[in-house]
């Protein structure tokens, strides 16, 4: 492509600096949908949660580990962190609402319904934080109020 | 696609034409997956075999279908348009891509799942219950990639062309995961079908 290059702007050079908070978020995902998967094949089955409870165990321990990175930011783009993901919130929310939904319905039993809410709740806050992280990164700084 | 080229958008050659303003998330559509959504509920609720048919398969068959054209025809022909071109493309196109495709695929899958647990595929006796744990981590596989890459930059450039000087080398940079996380899907989509009309025809 032509045109005059201007290089690497503030934004470009500020993304080293920032914690690594869209790789934790999809090792979380990950770890959900592994959880999920091993889940729904032994569906109807008697057997243990040990598996399932440690991935899902460890997909919560990382996304507060990124909270408690996002919470040590400084300087980054909050109004539009804030913006994102409210409104990404609000969407994954009606997703898992649904998806809690059919699990009631079909009676799922209840020690494998209790792991698949903490698998969509860990699912509908981690994705809208990804979302909101993966734009505000390349927004321009706003003080935190 | 335009990862040497870090000019701003907004300094594009004159004649090119203003960038045009758009609407980031298209609210217009809203009732329209509202309405699916619905629909989604109902079939589930009702059990009824046609009607998750009709959302399992229509919603794989576009899923698979827009990922595959996105990835293989459109992503190829963006990346030989000049800057302006691309611009206008991106924001007519990719707000639709925010509404449309998290859509089809809660189509996709809530569908498909309600209709196995009523055919009862998920039954551990099912004789074909491997290949349906195999279509499982494809699905898995590319759940993570499309929520984890590909719809984050889909916003990203979104917020990036909503800018006063977008940045044209960081838009290439974030179109050019768009485009690969789709032919990817894409094809990951592909070998799920190939597992289903396996399926279908058991």
């Amino acid at each position: 492509m032509s045109g005059h290059e201007v290089g690497p702007d503030e934004i470009d050079l500020r993304q080293a600096e920032l914690p690594p908070v869209t790789n934790l978020a999809i090792v979380t995902l990950a770890l959900l949908v592994s959880g999920g998967v091993y889940l729904a094949a032994q569906l109807n089955r008697s057997t243990s949660l040990v598996v399932p409870g440690i991935l899902v165990g460890a997909a919560v321990l990382c996304l507060l580990a990124n909270v408690v990175m996002l919470t040590r930011l400084k300087e980054f783009a909050w109004g539009s962190f804030f913006l994102v993901g409210k409104w990404a919130l609000l969407g994954y929310v009606v997703i898992a609402g649904v998806l809690e939904f059919v699990f009631v319905y079909d009676h799922t039993p209840a020690r494998e319904l209790s792991l698949f809410t903490v698998m969509l709740v860990v699912f509908a806050v981690n994705v809208p934080l990804l979302l909101a992280y993966s734009v505000a990164r390349y927004q321009p700084v706003s003080p935190r109020n | 696609m335009a990862d040497t080229d870090s000019r701003p958008v907004a300094a594009a050659p004159p004649g090119a034409g203003a960038r045009p303003d758009f609407e980031i998330f298209p609210v217009k559509g809203i009732p329209i997956a509202a309405a699916v959504v619905v629909g989604l509920i109902i079939a589930i609720s009702s059990n009824s075999l046609w009607a998750l048919t009709f959302f399992h398969v229509a919603g794989g068959g576009l899923w698979t279908s827009i990922d595959l054209f996105v990835g293989l025809i459109i992503g190829p022909i963006l990346g030989r348009l000049s800057i302006p071109a691309r611009v206008e493309f991106s924001t007519k196109f990719m707000p639709k891509m925010l509404l449309l495709m998290p859509t089809l695929v809660a189509m996709t899958l809530g569908g498909g799942f309600q209709l196995a647990r009523h055919e009862g595929n998920l039954a551990a006796d099912y004789p074909h219950h491997a290949w349906l744990v195999a279509s499982f981590i494809i699905v898995g596989i590319m759940a993570v990639i499309a929520l984890g890459l590909l719809e984050p930059a889909n916003l990203a450039v979104l917020f990036e062309l909503k800018k006063p000087q977008p940045n044209g080398a960081r838009i290439g940079r974030l179109m050019k995961v768009f485009i690969y996380t789709s032919g990817i899907t894409g094809l990951l989509q592909v070998a799920t079908i190939l597992i289903m009309t396996f399926l279908a025809s058991r």
